[in-house]
């Protein structure tokens, strides 16, 4: 069967959409990633869809299903690449991609992953320091 | 309105839908039509076939490229014999969906292309034409 090939750099997940999806394989993409994050424990997905020339309505919500799952999992989604023609006419269709974090290219996708997993890193060492000062 | 060129396709399968959409592509490229009409075509083209496969399992799609008052286009026809729509004022509706999905295949479909008609009656399948102008208008 065809498979999307997911490819795990440091704490991230990331897969390049090279083909034009049809729903199954874009169903066997969501399940192959959500299981990936399980078993890596990946802190970040990068999905790049610079080479796909048609987002509808289908594809649009299993954007949406993998930033969801990734979040109940503790990983944040970035969808890197879109052409304009295809955000003119997802905006057009209705659809917002409402929670999935969107970047110009892979670059600054990773940029904004690794800010996340700082912010996130931040968070937990003050939460650690006021269980220090509680002690003290 | 002239019919310069036509072309049927068969949607049966779910595999059918890429080489479709592909088929839409040629005939708007074929018309000089841009990037993004070419893509709000595709995109409302392959709304309209999840539709088909999904409610009447499968059905057939008339491509045509036409001309009408010094205007160029591409008019899709997409024919079924399913169940039909019950309620098509409610089908039209953003959100409403009797499948499992988010519901905004018909109205999205309709706001992307210029002329969209939907016909159709319980039992007797539908029949949707879209028609989209080269510069979109």
């Amino acid at each position: 069967m065809e498979r999307i090939p997911v490819l795990k750099m440091g704490p991230f997940l990331l897969v390049t959409i090279q083909v034009d999806l049809y729903d199954r394989l874009a169903l066997t993409l969501e399940n192959d990633l959500i299981n990936m994050v399980s078993q890596t424990g990946a802190r970040g997905v990068l999905i790049d869809i610079s080479a796909v020339s048609i987002v509808d309505s289908f594809m649009g919500r299993i954007l949406g299903n993998i930033a969801s799952m990734s979040r109940i999992m503790d990983a944040e989604t970035v969808v890197v690449g879109m052409q304009p023609a295809v955000a003119i006419t997802l905006v057009e269709l209705g659809l917002t991609l409402q929670g999935v974090h969107t970047a110009l290219n892979v670059e600054k996708g990773m940029e904004l992953l690794n800010t996340k997993l700082g912010d996130n890193l931040e968070l937990d060492d003050e939460e650690e320091e006021d269980q220090d000062d509680r002690n003290d | 309105m002239i019919v310069m060129t036509k072309d049927t396709m068969e949607i049966v399968r779910e595999q059918d839908v890429v080489p479709f959409r592909n088929r839409v592509r040629e005939f708007g490229t074929r018309i000089g039509m841009s990037l993004v009409n070419q893509t709000k075509l595709i995109t409302a083209a392959s709304e309209l076939v999840r539709n088909m496969l999904k409610y009447a399992s499968g059905g057939k799609v008339i491509l045509e490229i036409i001309s009408h008052n010094a205007k160029t286009g591409v008019r899709l026809t997409f024919k079924d014999e399913g169940p039909g729509i019950a309620d098509i004022a409610m089908a039209m509706r953003d959100g409403f969906s009797t499948g499992r999905s988010l519901g905004l295949g018909l109205p999205g479909a309709k706001r992307l292309v210029n002329e969209f008609d939907l016909k159709s009656n319980p039992g007797e399948g539908t029949t949707v034409t879209v028609i989209h102008w080269k510069h979109g208008r």
